[in-house]
């Protein structure tokens, strides 16, 4: 901590040549220091390192309703959690959904930030309509998808519009062959978050800049897919990178949607759904639960990692 | 960013477009956009339906565009509805909205002003420290988090439900980055006039930061009024719950009518909008800003 530094930056060390003065600034410091971050880092301790201290050690334990480890149990119950075949469906119903909702809300809002930001005329409009659902809580579109779109009977939109056709009425939240669950859960997610990923898209696209469509231009290359080809797509290549990340971590942490939609059933039931109900349902079984958490940390972090390994993260960043 | 975008436009020659569809697609790009337009405001026209409707119009055989009559004694109806806490939610969630909003951002920005400008040997570590807390996926710790409240006696409290969600790691840090690119200067003058940390942090840095603080305040109520797994686990008294709980709880409990409930759902969603008519330039901010919506 040179002297330069300290008479920049702390108007209260005026007089730090004198060498008590000096020791009395840097404490100084430390105590405003603390002031300013300690409120915050106790918080940190109490409610996030704590419980996941506590969470870990009550894994090799015995809990049920409650929070005191009762018997040691060893890694039994990771044991017990890779081998429970509801635990193993659940990460089973997740990885579909990844596979449903990563590239649709990928392609979709790339395609919705192009198309709003192609429009000359009204674009606030238009960026706003698909924006708006964005505040809107899972549990409030989960309430329209399921009394009033995707309902099982003749007054849900999706049967009166079947029914134009002559299709008989479908029970989509319950119909598990074919697995007609899926077009709820899926589009309720892509109407919630859709309108997010677009800005994100829409900040990326105004980072680009436009010499290079005039250099593209005069290079002749053709307007349309050539361009969205070589110049478009590698320069949102960070913000690609940001979109794919936070939109699986977000879908690994589905939990609102299904269970508002579907509620705690195993044929689509994603691992936080069965968590909460093994750890706060009726046996609250807590050692089980937080080694399933744990493990559910584990295999995100990993995954995260990884798709940032093959992304490249270095550049996710702004 | 408003600015920005109105600048940096289309590039100079015509038709050169971004997307694959170039020049041919022009008509097919308008299709597409009323489209989504249509698609993306249908819910909302139909709880503003459902809401306005009699029970016996959203359960007709035959589905219609408009109901039979506007049913306004229905917002009445919701809250003298003695099966129903909806006021008592409403409150819940407001307060929980609110005073879990202003605690996140007070905690945060002074969090992040000591990071950033107050030098001290172990600042580095802290730092490190906080950062780490983003690696853990926000949604598994719940049950850890459940057992320190519980062990607290917080469930079914409104400090339960508030406190443990104002240290958020991710505000801090990005409150931190803001503040390392906050102009020193304006700093500096306020201490040749003798102002020390505190001074300078209320009557420079947050005066001149608000259009920041403004844009993650939006986003933290949102988020807060939204949550659902927290209030969810902690909520187990009805006294509790918040208004997303309350309407979770009665949509599967078949208690109450279904246009009360989505009279329930419109008014749920009223802040909401009035937070975007008004604030909807620090919303799009603070979103891409933070990237992160939770």
């Amino acid at each position: 901590m040179s002297s330069t530094v300290k008479t920049r930056t702390d108007p209260a060390s005026s007089g730090e040549r004198r060498g008590g003065r000096r020791q009395k600034g840097i404490k100084g410091n430390a105590l405003w220091f603390w002031v300013f971050v300690g409120p915050f880092v106790i918080g940190l301790l109490v409610f996030s390192y704590l419980p996941i201290i506590w969470s870990l050690v009550l894994s090799f334990f015995e809990a049920y309703n409650t929070a005191t480890p009762s018997k040691f149990v060893g890694l039994q119950n990771y044991v017990d959690m890779l081998t429970d075949q509801n635990f193993l469906s659940s990460l089973g119903t997740f990885t579909i959904f990844a596979v449903f909702i990563v590239p649709l809300t990928f392609v979709l809002s790339l395609a919705l930030a192009l198309l709003v930001n192609q429009v000359k005329i009204a674009r606030a409009f238009f960026r706003s309509v698909f924006f708006l659902p964005t505040a809107c809580s899972y549990v409030v579109a989960s309430l329209i998808w399921k009394l009033s779109i995707f309902n099982g009977v003749r007054f849900g939109l999706a049967n009166t519009i079947l029914g134009w056709f002559g299709i008989d009425n479908i029970a989509w939240l319950s119909t598990v062959s074919p697995p007609w669950y899926w077009l709820p859960l899926v589009t309720v997610r892509l109407w919630l978050q859709l309108g997010f990923y677009m800005i994100l898209f829409i900040a990326g696209l105004q980072r680009i800049s436009p010499t290079l469509y005039e250099a593209a231009y005069v290079d002749g290359a053709k307007p349309g897919w050539q361009v969205f080809r070589y110049i478009t797509l590698p320069q949102l290549r960070a913000t690609s990178v940001a979109v794919l990340i936070l939109n699986l971590i977000a879908a690994y942490q589905a939990f609102d949607e299904f269970y508002n939609l579907i509620g705690n059933v195993n044929y689509a039931r994603p691992p936080l759904v069965y968590l909460y109900g093994i750890s706060l349902g009726s046996i609250q079984d807590l050692g089980h639960g937080s080694a399933g958490a744990l493990i559910l940390a584990v295999i995100i972090m990993l995954v995260t990692l990884l798709q940032s390994r093959i992304f490249g993260f270095g550049k996710a960043g702004d | 960013m408003a600015d920005a975008e109105r600048t940096t436009g289309t590039p100079k020659p015509i038709g050169f477009t971004q997307t694959p569809l170039g020049r041919v697609g022009t008509g097919l790009r308008w299709i597409a956009l009323f489209v989504a337009v249509v698609l993306f405001l249908l819910p909302f026209y139909l709880i503003l339906r459902n809401a306005l409707s009699t029970e016996s119009d959203i359960t007709a055989p035959t589905w219609t565009l408009f109901p039979s009559h506007l049913q306004w004694g229905n917002i009445k109806e919701l809250f003298a509805d003695t099966q129903v806490p909806m006021a008592r939610a409403l409150y819940n969630s407001a307060v929980v909205g609110i005073l879990g909003t202003a605690g996140q951002l007070l905690l945060a920005s002074m969090a992040g002003y000591g990071l950033a400008r107050i030098p001290y040997r172990h600042a580095d570590k802290i730092f490190y420290a906080i950062v780490a807390t983003l690696m853990i996926p926000g949604a598994v710790t719940f049950i850890p988090s459940f057992i320190v409240v519980s062990s607290l006696g917080w469930v079914s409290s409104l400090r339960g439900l508030i406190i443990p969600t104002l240290f958020s790691g991710f505000a801090a840090f990005l409150f931190r980055q803001y503040f390392l690119g906050f102009p020193k200067e304006l700093e500096e003058a306020a201490r040749v006039d003798g102002a020390g940390y505190f001074g300078v942090f209320w009557r420079i840095v947050v005066p001149n930061s608000l259009p920041f603080f403004a844009a993650l305040a939006a986003i933290t109520f949102i988020g807060n009024w939204n949550s659902f797994l927290w209030p969810l686990v902690i909520g187990q008294d009805s006294s509790s719950w918040t208004i997303q709980v309350a309407m979770s709880t009665f949509i599967t409990a078949q208690t109450i009518n279904i246009h009360e409930l989505f009279m329930a759902v419109a008014v749920s969603i009223l802040p909401l909008v009035l937070i975007f008519a008004f604030l909807q330039r620090y919303l799009i901010q603070g979103v891409t800003q933070s990237g992160i919506k939770d």
